[in-house]
């Protein structure tokens, strides 16, 4: 039988997190690891795992999503049927649009109603994971489950990784825990899940029936005794990015060989192109331990950092533990450290900026100082 | 009627570029990688749609295999359209007969049925093998200004280097009085750049003419602009001034990808307003490693650089190991240089493997550049001398 699984991304669940850098963007579109936005992620397991047609959720501030995904065709999405659709939310006077993300999949039924497929995948993209998802459906068939959880095991839940598992010796879940204690290692769910799209059609039709507001509380955690539940484990890398400490943490561990390859070495990460030129790196620059993207022209110290596409570094300038977002300029003589630079900003001749990993200084977008 | 275009690009590239040896075993030249993310053809393709010329006939003919698959629908080159875009020509075979391109005006006649389906005006002749940016805009404005039937784009070239031209002799307005392929003494040195612009009706009769001709070796320089001339139609040269390079050889392709490099370089291929578009490396950022020295260096997405890499360019996904030393060298994608290799002066096309401690190339003055071809694996510490060219496995034996 084909795979047939249509995808649905929630793009804006979390953006409250990193108020920072998703202040004129969703979550979906934040930039991360040189060249890519988080939505690259899931999408590249989407895609490569054989998805198709992706529904993706959107609410505030999705320009930039929009800029981002343009037709799909970097995904392989532009497609006579399905591809990427954008599922803007729908209010009227009666109905004010949707906080949470049941309310996000009730404003969405229209689409999954239309749909052919068997299956759903539902995600946000604020983790990042290489993830077979045809394997996740495949155990979700063999368990004949009602619907699966991911989950992985982690040593801290946060904000919006707050769901633990009990899963039994078959993964059966047993027991949902919401915002739970911390005791060492948790089976904590990474808010992708699976279920037949039939089943997610009449579980939103009877939650707005009985005025459900949250997909945790109100549907899994009351129904984990009376529905088959079944728990994912996800072995492989998973990183969340839900503060600004962690996403330069997470940007930062793209320095180690074996996150990289992790991360990029098995499969293709799909994302925009923009034919920048390679990267010059002229006489005198000096490079060690960094990520570099095209389009830069590098003429002073880069070290321990990340550069986006189309840097540039000045001559004589030291950039230090930084993250260094697309087409900054970095004039000559200046100094950065634990800085996070967004797009377009501008730092001019003589300037030393630094922060500290716990709180690395940001220079918001298209700022000049 | 909209169901028309001004002006239709036939590009020629069916060539073998023989004198580009085992880099052009089984691609052809207007394929070979360029610029460490570019392939030849980029720069014409990208100066059409620059221009505003959407519709480009691709005449191929030598293993075309891997330059169709790259330009496929032409959505890199904003070429995928509804009416126009980028098609790939090659030989067919015909109801009354069936041939290769002969020549390169008989590769164009051999394609009247598809230029003529857009009822074009002008026709702009390209060949696939130059590296140069170029508004052809402006010289089909020149075209039409001076009421000619034949426009050549021109450049001057270095007076000892004229007769491996084409050259063309001009009145003070710009008109041609004489066109001499590949003098031995050329009379000025201005150089065709194979960049015609025609006059549609009087190309197809002239090809038509040339088609006819038995004694016709249908070729654009040899053929078909000297009979135009002799039977006295307007031809006018358009001067351009800029960077032109023909890369048919290993040193001019050399010289040019090394044009790229520095702070100024001659050849600037990052200008936003004249952008080079091509097919994009699906690779991470590259890594720098710690002990890394880049110096003067253009490196492509996906490369893993531990090791020294001076006057060079790297293409995607390019490794240069711990202790390992590639200096004025181009490199292509995919190739790995291991620990402690030495390469310097070299051209080293796509999956090459250089084992470790091996030597590729001399760096001594006036030696020529080394070429390895795709997929040729160099033997732990062998030595390759400068200007050897190998399209075969060494073991250094």
């Amino acid at each position: 039988m084909a795979f047939s699984t249509v995808g649905v991304i929630i793009s804006h669940i979390n953006d409250d997190n990193l108020p920072e850098i998703s202040r004129h963007r969703t979550m979906a579109s934040v930039p991360f690891g040189g060249r890519y936005r988080l939505i690259d992620f899931v999408l590249s397991n989407m895609v490569n795992s054989g998805v198709t047609t992706v529904g993706i959720v959107v609410k505030n501030n999705y320009q930039s999503l929009i800029d981002h995904l343009g037709s799909g065709k970097e995904w392989d999405l532009a497609r006579k049927d399905g591809g990427i659709i954008l599922l803007p939310p729908y209010s009227d006077e009666t109905e004010a649009p949707y906080t949470t993300r049941l309310e996000a999949l009730m404003g969405i039924t229209g689409f999954l109603t239309h749909r052919t497929e068997e299956y759903v995948v539902i995600s946000d993209c604020d983790g990042i994971a290489h993830m077979d998802i045809a394997d996740v459906v495949r155990y979700h068939e063999e368990k004949q489950a009602d619907i699966t959880m991911v989950y992985h095991e982690e040593s801290h839940a946060s904000s919006s990784y707050y769901m633990t598992l009990a899963p039994d010796e078959e993964g059966r879940v047993r027991e949902i825990e919401i915002n739970p204690r911390l005791r060492g290692k948790m089976n904590l769910y990474i808010n992708v899940m699976v279920m037949s799209r039939e089943f997610l059609i009449n579980t939103i039709h009877d939650a707005v029936t009985r005025g459900y507001s949250s997909f945790g509380r109100d549907i899994l955690t009351k129904n984990v005794d009376t529905l088959r539940i079944f728990g994912y484990p996800h072995k492989g890398y998973f990183a969340a990015v839900d503060t600004l400490k962690d996403y330069y943490a997470r940007n930062m561990e793209l320095l180690d060989k074996t996150v990289r390859d992790e991360l990029f070495g098995a499969r293709d990460i799909y994302t925009k192109v923009r034919d920048s030129a390679p990267t010059r790196y002229l006489a005198g620059a000096t490079v060690s331990n960094s990520l570099i993207s095209d389009g830069c022209v590098i003429e002073g110290r880069v070290e321990n950092s990340i550069l986006f596409r189309g840097v540039k570094v000045g001559k004589g300038s030291l950039v230090k533990d930084s993250i260094i977002m697309q087409d900054t300029v970095i004039g000559g003589s200046v100094s950065l450290e634990c800085v996070i630079t967004d797009k377009n900003a501008v730092i001019r001749d003589g300037r030393k900026l630094a922060g500290c990993e716990e709180q690395p200084y940001f220079v918001p977008k298209g700022r000049m100082l | 009627m909209l169901r028309k275009k001004e002006c239709v690009a036939m590009l020629l590239a069916g060539g073998q570029g023989s004198r580009l040896y085992a880099l052009t075993n089984s691609i052809a030249k207007p394929a070979v990688a360029f610029g460490a993310k570019y392939r030849i053809i980029d720069f014409a393709l990208s100066n059409c749609i620059n221009s505003g010329i959407d519709t480009v006939g691709v005449l191929t003919q030598y293993q075309p295999l891997e330059l169709n698959e790259y330009i496929g629908n032409g959505q890199p080159w904003d070429l995928d359209r509804a009416f126009g875009g980028v098609h790939i020509l090659s030989p067919y075979q015909g109801k009354k007969r069936s041939s290769w391109f002969e020549g390169t005006a008989n590769a164009i006649y051999q394609n009247l049925g598809f230029m003529k389906r857009y009822d074009p005006d002008y026709i702009l002749i390209l060949s696939g093998d130059h590296i140069y940016k170029m508004d052809y805009a402006k010289m089909l404005r020149a075209h039409k200004e001076t009421g000619a039937d034949c426009t050549i784009a021109a450049i001057e070239v270095p007076v000892k280097e004229a007769s491996r031209f084409g050259i063309l002799n001009t009145n003070p307005d710009g008109s041609i009085y004489e066109f001499e392929e590949k003098p031995k003494t050329p009379k000025s040195n201005l150089a065709s750049m194979g960049v015609y612009i025609f006059t549609a009706e009087k190309l197809f009769k002239y090809l038509e003419a040339d088609d006819e001709d038995p004694a016709s070796s249908k070729d654009f320089g040899k053929d078909v602009l000297p009979a135009m001339l002799a039977a006295g139609e307007k031809m006018f040269s358009y001067r351009f001034e800029g960077y032109w390079k023909d890369v048919g050889t290993i040193s001019s392709l050399w010289e040019s990808n090394m044009d790229l490099l520095g702070k100024e370089p001659a050849f600037d291929v990052s200008d936003p307003e004249w952008k080079i578009h091509s097919r994009n490396p699906l690779a991470p950022p590259e890594y720098i490693g710690k002990g890394a020295v880049l110096d003067n260096a253009m490196v492509a997405l996906g490369c893993e650089i531990e090791g020294t890499v001076k006057n060079s360019l790297l293409a995607a996904g390019v490794t240069v190991e711990e202790g390992a030393v590639v200096e004025d060298s181009v490199v292509m994608a995919g190739t790995v240089i291991k620990k402690g290799a030495q390469v310097r002066y070299a051209i080293l096309d796509e999956d090459v493997v250089v084992g470790e401690g091996a030597t590729v190339g001399e760096a001594a003055e006036k030696v020529s550049i080394a070429v390895l071809g795709r997929g040729v694996k160099i033997a732990d510490d062998a030595f390759v001398a400068g200007g050897k060219i190998l399209d075969k496995d060494f073991s250094g034996e």
